[in-house]
Parts: C-alpha cells; structure tokens; sequence
C-alpha cells in the first residue's frame, strides 16, 4: 500500500470520543509533493484524521508516521520540532483576533525565523499578495470577509514555507468565484514550492480538479482512495452515491 | 436499586471536584514549567500586568474608599457604646490591611479579569486559535497562562496595597469628618496597633489570591468546549470557583500566618 514517495502515513488508526468511534482501523499513504483530498460526509470524522496528522490528536491505537516517524511516540519537543514543517489552514481561519492581519501573518516568522523590521514588512507583504489580499495589514480580523479571512489565514500558514500543507474545508462557505480561486491558489501555491498538500472537503468539482489523489472517508475508514479518474469509476455504491450527490443509495441521509 | 443511587450521585460529584482539581494543579505544574524555559515573554507580561493592574484600578479604588467608610461608620456604633471611639481608627486599618484589602481586591479583581481571562481563552479555543498556537509550535500554555498568572501574582498585592490605602482614607473621612473623632488619635491608634507584617501578610495573601483567580481563569477558559455557550458556561464557573476557591484558602492563610 505504502510506497517510497509517501511522506505521511496512517495505519490502522482508532479513535473514540466518549463512546463514539470516529476513527475505526482507518489507514492512508499521502504521496510527497502531490494534492490529496479527503471527501466525506458532515461529521464524519474528517477534521479529526486532519488533527491526527499533525499531533493535536492522539488516537487511541495505530501509527501516524511523517517522513517515517511515528508522531505518536513523540514528546512535546520533538512534536514541536516536527509542526514548523507543516502549515494548517483551519475551518475559520482561526486568525489571532487580538492582532490586526500583518501581525498575524507576522506570527511564525517572529517566533521561528527572528526576522524583524524591514525585512518581516516585506516578507509579509509578500505573502499577503500571493493570496491576493496586498494592502490589508492594519486591519482587524473581524473586519474582513469570510474569503478574505481565509487567504489570510492562508498567507499565515504559509509564511515560513512548509513542506505540508493542511486545508480544512478551505472553501466551505465561499461563493463559487472565491471556491474556485482558492482552488486555483492551493494548487499553485503547491506546484510552486513543491508542498504536500492533504485537503479536506465537501467540493466535489473542486476536489476532482485539483487532486492528485482523492480518498473517501466513511464510517471511520478510508473506503477507497485513487487518482480522480480511477475514482469516478470506482464500482462501490457508497463512493458513486457521494460524488454524485444522490439522496437514495447505500449511505443513510436523514 | 434506588437506595444507593444518591450515594452514587455524590460519589460522581466527588469524583468530578477531584478530578478538576488534579486538572487545575497540572495546568499549574505545565506553567512553572513553561515559565523555566525561554523565551520570557516579558512583552505579554507587561501586557497582562496592564490588564490586571492598571485597568482595575478604578474598581479597587472605589471598593476600597467605600469598605473603608462602611466599616468606620459600623464599628464606630458598636464602639461607642463603651466610649472606644478612639479605636475606630486602628480596628479599621487592621481589618483593611489583613482580609478586607486582599479578599475584597481579589473578588473584584476576579470578576473582572479572572472572568475576561476565561472568556478570552475559552473564545481562542472554540474559534481554534489555541489549535493554531500548537500547529505554529507555540506553546499555548506557555504564550497564554504563563504571562497572565505571572502578572497576576505581581498585580494583585500592588491593588491591595492601594485599596489598603484609599480604605484607611475613606475610614478616616468618615471617622473624623463624619463622625467627629479627633484626627490625631485616629491616626496614632493605627501607628500603635497596626505592624508591618499586618500589611505584608496580607499582601502575600493577595499575590495567592491572584494565583488562584488566574490559574483558575485559564484553566476554565483553555479547556472550554461547545461553542459560543461553552464560553459563557467557563466564564460563569471561572468566576465562581475562583471566589470560592479565595474565599476558603482565605481561611486556611489566615490560621498559618497569624
């Protein structure tokens, strides 16, 4: 299952909320440098395999492995080490609402990089234009749009230039013209600077035109997982009835 | 069956003040830590000393100008009765300086930003931004708690040395002014009964009481769950178990030290 180029591993995880199983045997290889989506339904334990990937999680059994290291095992220190190789872009951005946008974006590279002045001015700067949003440094959090506090957010994440990039639900929410450029920007912002991106989502068109591989989450495993065109074919009803929107079929709706 | 079940209700209950309190110590535990290794977030701590220092002070003076004239007002017509007028003075300045300055300060201080901390931290936890803390690799104790218990404990014997003071203030406007005792023996009564370690007992207490208002804080707001609810609920709690928990440590302070 697991090839050479797989940079992160899940095996056979598990995980239970109070007497909810949310993760149960769940396994997926993510493959280097590629895009790979998660699909599934609302609530079916898609931002919790995320969190497990970079350790805000612990699952009750099982092996998470990041360039082979078992991130389970690790102590804080070393786990600490391990994150400043990742980004995260969270549902809501999750912006720092005591700071204005520029500070926010400021954060990593003044905790990690000790960069300062001009040279951070121009850094930040310079990521707030690659996601579109040059000009915004003064302002608060919460006086920008959901769009725009999501590039923002995205401009954080990938201040100090992560090799993986995490994106949870990053167009949930948008307009359809803003969907697609946050697609656009995920898959650029990849092919760009060669970032292993795992991408979870309920954009079905949006997944299909930027994954390199798409994995279907349900019932706390990963029923199927391919590159898009092999999943479009995929025989098993559960995946034909998602991609496809339809109420009646296999997965219980209501 | 159903004769054992309110002592399971109780047993439950116990369990749960146990198991929070293991939790609070920990959290403890986790800051001292924290706080032994760099950086000194010197610039957050100020922040907080702000936050908890200067902007109570309008509170604290106002608590403690009116507890001061309250208690000059009340003593004196129990002391009069066996013409001790004489004692008003010292009777408030010592109760001021060891329960009233700290315990009062305290409470207030706690409804204000024992309760802010926990709304603050409870808020960053629901929108995931202490999530955001860990996956910047931040340590949300160590950029959070750490600086708001710090600052604290540093502000809150400042607040009760002031309250102390506006107290005696507002005893003497009372006391001489109001109620007629001569201002000299008001004020020499206090020289001659109140000591040093009146006043610094009760400052100690006070640096414990901030302790315990914003660990407390922290700890309701940093283990918040539930959404925009879950804020309010830890913000309620925090301030509760805060006062409870100053008002009963009060107590145990007070028999060791005196």
């Amino acid at each position: 299952m697991a090839g050479n180029g797989d940079i992160i591993e899940l095996k056979d995880l598990h995980k239970s909320f109070k007497r909810q199983k949310v993760l149960d045997g769940l396994s997926l290889a993510v493959p280097q440098g590629k895009i790979t989506v998660i699909i599934g339904r609302s609530g079916s334990g898609k931002s919790v395999l995320l969190k497990h990937i970079i350790g805000l999680i612990k699952p009750d059994s099982g092996q998470v492995l990041v360039g082979g290291q078992d991130i389970t095992r690790m102590d804080d220190h070393d786990l600490n080490g391990l994150r400043r190789r990742f980004g995260m872009l969270f549902q809501d951005a999750a912006l720092f609402d005591s700071m204005n946008v520029g500070d926010n974006v400021a954060f990593p590279i003044r905790e990690h990089a000790r960069l300062g002045g001009e040279q951070l001015r121009r850094l930040v700067a310079e990521k707030l234009a690659l996601v579109g949003l040059s000009g915004v440094e003064e302002k608060m959090p919460n006086e920008l749009s959901g769009g725009m506090r999501k590039r923002a957010g995205l401009a954080r994440a990938i201040a100090l230039e992560p090799e993986i990039m995490l994106y949870d639900e990053p167009t949930t929410g948008l307009d359809p013209l803003l969907t697609d450029a946050i697609n656009r920007l995920i898959k650029e912002t990849g092919q760009r600077l060669g970032i292993t991106s795992v991408v979870i989502s309920h954009d079905i068109a949006g997944a299909f035109a930027m994954a390199d591989q798409i994995a279907m989450l349900y019932q706390g495993r990963i029923i199927a997982s391919g590159p898009p065109e092999e999943l479009k074919l995929s025989e098993n009803p559960v995946v034909q009835q998602f991609i496809h929107g339809r109420a009646e079929g296999p997965i219980e709706v209501l | 069956m159903f004769l054992t079940r309110p002592l399971e209700a109780l047993g439950r209950l116990v369990l749960r003040a146990l198991e929070e309190a293991g939790e609070i110590l920990l959290l403890l535990i986790q800051t001292c830590l924290w706080l032994l290794r760099p950086p000194l977030r010197l610039r957050l701590i100020f922040k907080q000393m702000e936050f908890v220092g200067v902007r109570s002070l309008n509170v604290t003076l106002l608590t403690g100008i009116f507890t001061g004239a309250v208690f000059a007002l009340q003593s004196y017509h129990g002391f009069s009765l066996f013409g001790a007028e004489s004692l008003v003075g010292s009777t408030v300045a010592l109760a001021l300086a060891r329960e009233l300055g700290p315990v009062l300060t305290s409470l207030m201080v706690t409804g204000r930003a024992g309760s802010a901390m926990a709304a603050e931290l409870g808020t960053m936890r629901v929108t995931e931004q202490i999530d955001a803390l860990y996956v910047m690799a931040v340590n949300p104790i160590q950029y959070l708690v750490a600086p708001r218990v710090v600052a604290s404990i540093l502000m809150l014997p400042v607040l009760t040395i002031i309250a102390d003071y506006v107290g005696i203030v507002g005893g003497y406007v009372v006391g001489v002014h109001l109620l007629g005792i001569n201002s000299g023996i008001f004020i020499a009564k206090i020289i001659e009964y109140v000591e040093f370690s009146d006043i610094s007992m009760g400052l100690i207490k006070a640096s414990f009481f901030g302790l315990i208002m914003s660990i407390v804080g922290c700890y309701k707001g940093f283990y918040t769950s539930g959404g925009a609810e879950g804020v309010g609920r830890a913000t309620t709690e925090s301030v509760v178990l805060a006062s409870v928990l100053i008002l009963g440590s009060d107590y145990f302070l007070t028999a060791i030290m005196f």
